[in-house]
C-alpha cells in the first residue's frame, strides 16, 4: 500500500524537529506543510488535532498522530526495520522515556517561560534553565549519545534545543557553551547526522524569529 | 531469577493507583511501602533524585519513575498476560495520546476544583467538567477506552474516580448528572479485582482532601 505521510508543522518548533528527524532517520518520504500557527491555523490542523489544535501533527494514510514524543515512538514502531530509536530492553526503554518526559515537563516548560517573563522572574527562569541543562549533561556523562554508543530516542527529543541555544544565550545573557560544554559537543556531534542537519533550522533564523516576537 | 518488586507510594495518589492496578493485572507480587510526603524516606530520595515524587517502582533494586512509564514497563516485562497496551502501533499512539491528555490537563484542573473558592472555583469547575465531557465523548459507547478490553487509558484515568466525591462536595456539583457514561465506565472498572484492590474508599479520599483544602482555602 502506498504510504502517505504528511507533517503539519511550524518551522521554529523544537517539537516538530523531533518528528522530522525521526522520519528522516527511517528514510520515510513525507510532505511537509507549514502552518501559520500565530494567525491562521489551517482547517486540516483543527480537524486533525481538535483537542490541542497544535503542531506538529503527523498524518499517516489520513490518520492523525499528535504529540511529538508519541509521534517519534509511533514512527519507531511502524518503520521498525531500520535505525531503531528505543532500546529493546524494557528497563533501558523506561529510562529513555523518563528522560524524554523530563525534557518535556521541565526543560520545555522552563524554556517557554524565558520568553514570557522579565526582571527577577526571568533571572530565576534563566538560572533554572541552566541547572536543567546541567542535569541533562550529567546524564549524558561521557557517552557520545544519551542512549550510549548510538543516536537514539532521547537525542531526538533533545536536539531541537540546540538550534535555540544561541537565542537563549542572547536573551538570557549567558553562554551555554561555557556552562555546558559537553552538551554543546553532543549537539555538534548530532548535527553531523544528515537527519538532524536537514531538520534543524539555522540558529540565526531562530534568533530572528524571537526578536520579532519580543 | 526472583523478582523483587517494591512500590513507594502514597495511598490517595491517583498516579500510584495506576501502578498498583498494572501490577495486579499482571499478577505480580509486590511490596507496598507508604511514604509520608512531609518526611520522604531516604530510599525515595535515592531512587527518584530528580523529581523526589511517588510512585516509584523498584524492580530488582532498579527504579522506574513516572506512573505512565511504570505501566508501560510493567506491560513489557510481564507480557505474558492481560496486555495493557494494544499491539497495533496506531492504537498504541491513540492510547498514549489520551493518557498524555489526562496527565497534561486533569491534574491541574481537578486541583483547582477543590483548592479554590468563589469565582475562581466556578471557572475551574466549568473547565473540569469540559475535560470530563471530552473524555466521556472519547469513551463513547465502548465498555472501555480501548474498546472491549480494559487497558492503558482506563488504568490512566480510573484513580481520579476516587477523588470525584471530593470534587462534588467542594465544587458543589454532580459528576453523575454531567457525565453519566463516565460514571458507568468507572463502576465497570471497579468490578475488576485489580482495580477494587488498588483504589482506596472514596470517603477516605474526601476526608483527606477536606484536610488538604484547609491549607489553601479560608472558608
Amino acid at each position: 500500500m502506498a504510504e502517505e505521510v504528511v507533517l503539519l508543522n511550524f518551522w521554529p518548533s523544537i517539537f516538530g524537529m523531533r518528528t522530522m528527524i525521526a522520519l528522516e532517520e527511517k528514510g520515510v518520504k513525507y510532505e511537509y506543510r507549514e502552518e501559520d500557527v500565530i494567525n491562521n491555523k489551517s482547517l486540516m490542523l483543527l480537524e486533525m488535532n481538535p483537542i490541542h489544535k497544535k503542531i506538529p501533527v503527523l498524518i499517516h494514510n489520513g490518520k492523525p498522530v499528535c504529540e511529538s514524543i508519541i509521534q517519534v515512538q509511533y514512527i519507531d514502531e511502524v518503520w521498525s526495520d531500520k535505525n531503531p530509536f528505543l532500546p529493546t530492553d524494557p528497563y533501558q526503554r523506561a529510562q529513555a522515556l523518563f528522560w524524554a518526559d523530563f525534557i518535556e515537563k521541565k526543560l520545555c516548560v522552563c524554556g517557554r517561560r524565558a520568553w514570557t517573563t522579565k526582571g527577577e522572574e526571568l533571572e530565576a527562569t534563566n538560572k533554572e534553565f541552566l541547572e536543567l541543562l546541567k542535569i541533562l549533561q550529567s546524564e549524558l556523562g561521557d557517552k557520545p549519545y544519551f542512549g550510549g554508543a548510538k543516536f537514539g530516542f532521547v537525542d531526538i527529543i533533545m536536539i531541537g534545543f540546540y538550534c535555540w541555544f544561541p537565542a537563549y544565550d542572547k536573551f538570557g545573557n549567558f553562554s551555554i557553551e561555557s556552562e555546558c560544554c559537553k552538551l554543546m559537543a553532543w549537539g555538534k556531534r548530532c548535527m553531523e547526522r544528515e537527519s538532524v542537519a536537514k531538520s534543524l533550522p539555522d540558529p540565526e533564523k531562530v534568533v530572528g524569529y524571537v526578536l520579532q516576537l519580543k | 531469577m526472583a523478582n523483587e518488586v517494591i512500590l513507594l507510594d502514597f495511598w490517595p495518589s491517583m498516579f500510584g493507583m495506576r501502578t498498583r492496578i498494572a501490577l495486579r493485572e499482571k499478577g505480580v507480587e509486590f511490596e507496598y511501602r507508604e511514604e509520608d510526603l512531609r518526611n520522604k524516606s531516604p530510599l525515595l530520595l535515592q531512587m527518584n533524585p530528580i523529581h523526589k515524587k511517588i510512585p516509584v517502582l523498584i524492580h530488582n533494586g532498579k527504579p522506574v519513575c513516572e506512573s505512565s512509564i511504570q505501566v508501560q514497563y510493567i506491560d513489557e516485562v510481564w507480557s505474558h498476560k492481560n496486555p495493557i497496551l494494544p499491539s497495533d502501533p496506531y492504537q498504541r499512539a491513540q492510547a498514549r495520546f489520551w493518557v498524555d491528555f489526562i496527565d497534561k490537563k486533569m491534574y491541574d484542573a481537578q486541583r483547582k476544583v477543590w483548592a479554590t473558592k468563589g469565582e475562581e472555583q466556578e471557572a475551574s469547575k466549568k473547565e473540569f467538567i469540559e475535560l470530563l465531557k471530552t473524555l466521556e465523548s472519547e469513551l463513547g459507547d465502548k465498555p472501555y477506552f480501548g474498546g472491549d478490553d480494559f487497558g492503558y487509558v482506563d488504568i490512566g484515568l480510573i484513580g481520579f474516580y476516587t477523588w470525584f466525591g471530593a470534587y462534588e462536595k467542594f465544587g458543589n456539583f454532580s459528576i453523575e448528572s454531567e457525565c453519566p457514561k463516565l460514571i458507568g465506565w468507572a463502576k465497570r472498572c471497579l468490578q475488576r479485582e485489580s482495580v477494587a484492590k488498588s483504589l482506596p474508599e472514596s470517603e477516605k479520599v474526601t476526608e483527606f482532601v477536606s484536610e488538604l483544602r484547609k491549607k489553601f482555602v479560608v472558608e
